[in-house]
């Protein structure tokens, strides 16, 4: 019965009362954290299947841009200037002669890297923030989360916009100002999170045998907020990734002639009424992987709340 | 509730103190660059850079600086714009009325369409009305203005030649950029209606209308919708509080003067007299928008109390 290759612990080897051997091989759901859970139902989501095949292949085709393409992004050639899409420039050429998908691949890895760096340096210090405000309570938590409440309560776009044009220009800036204004989303949510999860027998279970504030606070209560985490995640990367994108249109991003979205969509719109393809297809790109984010994260959203009414 | 009010608009004018101090002293002390140099040129003379320098009192103490900024701001002068070499104050009001005109059409347009798709999912909530909206909510949501204004007028104005492109000397030229706003104020309304229309259709006093007889439209309007309307409202205020501040890309996208435009073009051109009056502007139309809103759920919602 037993396969001599298996580990000495093998279950079936333990001694175990009759009872408790019959109830475990009743329930089917043994092995069945939450998690996985929420993932079956996500993968049951066909269209965020397909949304997140749309990211992924964004995603792919940016990072492997050299390979995928032989023209040069940032070159020019004066000879095929504003030329329309056709079989050798799928997406055409711009006016200084670049191809247009070239650049729109190349362009990619500039938004990727503002939308993930931004939203994971904001979750990177929100988070803690988040926890030890809500762990801590009385003034550290009045401290922090007032600090956040004034980030929170202006318009961000005109304040990123007002930090980056005094900052300077540069990818870096960019992230920073990115980040330093979604902080608050990250900080509220751990700290609304610890503040319910703290109520919990689990974490009183911690504390009887001793843990201290940073063990519960990160191996207790972090652990239990990864889902929402994530679902605020995906919705903020296309969000900063829009973001990103409009400092670029409005001359406040990367400096040319680095390929960039925002920045191609507004190099183009001199040229709306003879070469609509140099704004349309940077522009397309933008929009389908946002919409193939926010697919994505609405079908999280609803595989990690059972309560979701969106059905 | 007076009492309210004033509490609230105490705390309204300090965090626009607040801002306002903290954008003039990182002007002055973080920021690289001299405004006075960027004022004179760039063949000025040193002995002119420091002329100028005098003359907007940059040579004196920030914290000196920031007290005249401050007693001259009560007075509603907001220094001398660079570019413009005009008031700041009257710049800005030239420029205000567009930025409203945008704001009140499409934050208005955006909401009434979204109230209307959030209701009629709502109540064919499973159908494939349902299914076919909540597809294309999730495409007006997710698609960047910028790209958005530009198709719009390749469409309207470019293919179609029936709407002007850039300007705001008649009514036309507002159509495409309010078209181009109300697409994310509508689906970004019509989500939140759907979501808490659902909720309150499932309540118990539903039920109780529906079961006294009411017609379907009566219980639908006067009962469900009433009850979801907090949300909404604070949203619609969110909407207008950051509109008022400028629509930028798109007052951008279709050359509207408003103040978006004026605000990104100060910062590219280091205006800072200009700088600092956009984004008080900014932050009083937010404070006061957000404190507008907090009064107007007492009339919503009876129960909401704020002694």
């Amino acid at each position: 019965m037993t396969n001599s290759d298996k580990p000495m612990l093998d279950k079936a080897e333990l001694p175990m009362p009759a009872a408790v051997v019959s109830l475990t091989d009743d329930l089917p759901l043994k092995h069945d954290s939450p998690y996985t859970r929420s993932l079956q139902e996500f993968l049951r989501h066909r269209v965020a299947l397909v949304a997140l095949a749309v990211v992924v292949i964004i995603v792919v085709a940016s990072i492997f841009a050299s390979r995928l393409s032989s023209y040069d992004p940032i070159g020019r050639n004066a000879k095929i200037k504003l030329m329309p899409p056709s079989a050798e420039y799928v997406m055409g050429t711009d006016a200084l002669g670049r191809d247009v998908l070239t650049r729109t691949l190349y362009g990619g890895q500039i938004s990727l890297q503002v939308g993930f760096f931004s939203i994971g340096l904001a979750a990177l210090i929100g988070v803690p923030l988040g926890l030890i405000a809500g762990y801590s309570g009385g003034k550290v938590d009045n401290v922090i989360m007032r600090i956040m409440d004034l980030i929170l309560a202006f318009p961000g776009l005109i304040l990123i916009i007002w930090l980056v044009g005094m900052l300077g220009a540069s990818l870096l800036n960019v992230v920073i100002a990115i980040a330093l204004f979604s902080l608050p989303t990250y900080a509220r949510l751990a700290r609304g999170q610890t503040l319910s999860l703290y109520q919990r027998d689990f974490v009183l279970a911690a504390r009887c045998i001793g843990a201290k504030g940073p063990r519960i606070m990160f191996s207790h209560i972090l652990p239990n907020i990864l889902g929402s985490l994530i679902v605020i995640t995906t919705l903020g990367v296309s969000d900063a990734i829009i973001t990103g994108a409009s400092l670029s249109f409005l001359g406040l991003g990367v400096r040319p002639p680095t390929p960039e979205w925002g920045a191609m969509l507004s190099d183009g719109r001199g040229y709306l009424r003879n070469a609509w393809w140099i704004s349309f297809f940077p522009g397309m790109t933008i929009t389908l992987l946002v919409l193939a984010l926010n697919t994505v994260g609405d079908a999280l959203r609803d595989a990690f709340d059972p309560n979701t009414l969106s059905k | 509730m007076g009492k309210y009010i004033l509490r609230r608009t105490l705390i309204a004018l300090l965090l626009v103190l607040v801002i306002s101090t903290l954008v003039f002293v990182m002007l002055r002390v973080a920021i690289p660059g001299d405004p006075a140099a960027v004022l004179a040129g760039d063949r000025a003379s040193p002995e002119l850079i420091e002329q100028i320098r005098k003359n907007m009192g940059l040579d004196r103490p920030v914290p000196e600086q920031l007290l005249i900024y401050l007693t001259n701001a009560v007075r509603g002068d907001l220094g001398r714009s660079v570019q413009f070499n005009e008031p700041v104050f009257g710049v800005i009001a030239k420029a205000f009325p567009f930025t409203v005109t945008l704001t009140v059409l499409s934050v208005t347009v955006g909401t009434l369409i979204g109230l209307g798709v959030g209701i009629l999912t709502a109540v064919k909530r499973g159908t494939w009305i349902d299914s076919v909206s909540m597809v294309v909510l999730v495409f007006f949501y997710s698609i960047p203005s910028f790209w958005l204004g530009l198709v719009l007028i390749l469409v309207f104005a470019v293919g179609l030649r029936v709407l002007p492109v850039q300007g705001a000397s008649t009514w036309q030229h507002f159509v495409l950029p309010v078209a181009t706003l109300s697409v994310g104020q509508s689906a970004l309304i019509a989500r939140l209606t759907r979501t808490n229309m659902v909720e309150t259709m499932g309540a118990a006093f539903i039920q109780t209308a529906r079961s006294k007889g009411l017609s379907e439209r009566h219980v639908i309007f006067r009962h469900a919708l009433k009850n979801t309307l907090i949300p909404i409202v604070t949203v619609v205020g969110l909407s207008v509080g950051g509109l008022l501040g400028g629509a930028v890309i798109t007052e951008n996208i279709f050359g509207l003067p408003g103040v978006g435009r004026l605000t990104v073009e100060a910062i590219l051109g280091r205006d800072y007299p200009m700088i600092q009056g956009t984004v008080l502007l900014v932050a009083v139309a937010f404070v006061f928008v957000n404190l507008i809103v907090d009064v107007l759920y007492i009339y919503i919602d009876p129960r909401i109390r704020y002694d």
